[in-house]
């Protein structure tokens, strides 16, 4: 008994240093062209909903490498802290943000500099290069329920981090 | 709010001159010229200066620090131009076997979300080589694939490249010139869209960018120390991953064998694998072969 309650403070003890609670919720952009938000705080976790570039949420707590989010809807989720940023995403260059020219370490404007107008300008300076595999490449995706199926066949066991 | 945009163009105007300063010196960065020749030229006063010094450390540090959509955009134009010398292999279910194990590798590093994600494709070639655009668009040779025996050091081979792509490596071949060439441009253009001269100055940029970046991947390389960061980082994905990390020193053995005859592709712009080796046993030790799995060797020869 004293044994088993050693092992549940020491299970408590991990699960408090793994969790950062923010102090207030903090505001932040979605960062990524789609981004998915999950039921758990792992890839292969059930897809709540999902989130487009520049969409701004709420972060209420953090636990590793992974923010439990709400969205300005009320549903909220988990979504991995590579796909979120502090900086506020201005869609529009001409928009009131990019403006009122908040610093660059406050915003990022949406299309500016590298851009998709910059891609087809290059296109056309550079007839040579063909784009036409590269897009064909980026619909190559593979569904979290393959990759949960592809580990547990091969009888290869994650040790740490990633889906866990 | 007109006093603002009064004041942003009087200092646009004396950018453009600090800027004609800055090609005559050669060595001034952007961020600190403002200061020095407008009040040296008694063109703006102090807070002038300090406003526009401000202002252009800003836009530098914006341009600078690349946003993920724009190292989206580079990615996708660099490894549209290694398919200029390289032709994809078009095989449906190799390409799915290969991101399949890529894009679960991928779950294990350090930054998995990008922002168009990661997506893997085979070439068709002999030649032992494998190339990590910016943003997560991996292509691997067959030749590259063919040096492997298990799937466990094609998997080593795939996270060194995922690796590469989350530490920039790619991005970081660019010169420094380059980015603060498109600065005043940027700068120029604030609040509005790119249109007809700075559109072409940027793609410019952008041209010069990609062309930094395909020539170190494909001739000159990385340093021994960027090669050895994306080593070790390969490790920490493979363990994490829950593979045994030494399919990569095995892997490289083979390679070791392969490259002797051969000075292309990895052999050119990779440091011998008995360098790489003797370094990444300073990481794992000295790690037993993995083991055998029949279900990983069945659907690794099938692919």
């Amino acid at each position: 008994m004293k044994r088993q309650s050693k092992r549940w403070l020491g299970l408590g003890l991990i699960v408090m240093i793994g969790t950062t609670l923010v102090a207030g919720p903090v505001t932040m952009s979605v960062q990524v062209k789609s981004g998915q938000v999950l039921a758990t705080p792992s890839f292969l976790g059930k897809v709540v909903t999902r989130v487009n570039y520049g969409d701004r949420l709420q972060v209420l707590e953090q636990q590793g490498d992974w923010s439990k989010v709400t969205l300005a809807d009320g549903q909220g989720g988990w979504m991995h802290n590579s796909a979120l940023s502090k900086k506020k995403i201005a869609m529009k260059a001409g928009s009131q943000d990019a403006q009122t020219g908040a610093s660059g370490d406050e915003l990022a404007l949406a299309g500016k500099g590298f851009s998709s107008d910059v891609e087809a300008d290059f296109k056309t300076k550079n007839r040579d290069v063909d784009f036409t595999w590269v897009d064909k490449m980026e619909k190559i995706k593979v569904p979290p329920e393959s990759m949960q199926q592809f580990l547990k066949d091969g009888g290869i066991q994650p040790v740490e981090g990633g889906k866990r | 709010m007109s006093l603002r945009i009064d004041a942003l163009a009087q200092l646009l105007s004396v950018a453009a001159a600090a800027l004609a300063l800055a090609f005559v010196s050669g060595c001034s960065t952007m961020s600190q010229v403002g200061g020095v020749v407008g009040q040296a030229t008694g063109v703006m006063n102090a807070d002038q200066a300090e406003a526009l010094n401000k202002s252009a450390l800003a836009i530098e540090k914006t341009f600078q620090d690349i946003t993920p959509e724009q190292e989206y955009y580079i990615g996708r134009a660099v490894a549209a131009t290694v398919l200029v010398t390289y032709k994809p292999f078009d095989r449906e279910q190799a390409n799915a076997y290969l991101n399949l194990i890529g894009q679960t590798a991928v779950q294990f590093s350090a930054k998995p979300e990008t922002f168009g994600g990661y997506h893997f494709l085979l070439l068709e070639t002999d030649e032992v080589n494998a190339f990590a655009a910016p943003g997560g668009l991996i292509l691997v040779s067959r030749g590259m694939v063919r040096c492997c025996k298990t799937e466990d050091e094609l998997a080593a081979v795939l996270a060194h490249e995922i690796s590469h792509v989350d530490h920039q490596h790619g991005l970081k071949a660019i010169r420094k010139g380059r980015l603060t060439s498109a600065l005043t441009t940027l700068g120029a253009a604030a609040g509005s869209s790119l249109a007809g001269g700075q559109l072409a100055e940027v793609t410019k940029a952008f041209e010069g960018s990609i062309s930094d970046i395909t020539s170190t991947m494909m001739n000159s390389g990385y340093s021994r120390t960027t090669e050895f960061e994306a080593d070790k980082g390969a490790v920490v994905i493979m363990k994490k991953m829950g593979y045994n990390p030494a399919a990569l020193v095995t892997m490289l053995e083979r390679m070791q064998v392969q490259l002797k005859a051969d000075n292309k592709g990895f052999g050119k712009t990779h440091p011998a694998p008995e360098v790489r080796i003797a370094e990444l046993k300073k990481t794992i030790g000295t790690e037993t072969q993995p083991e055998a799995s029949p279900v990983r060797q069945e659907r690794f020869q099938k692919r």
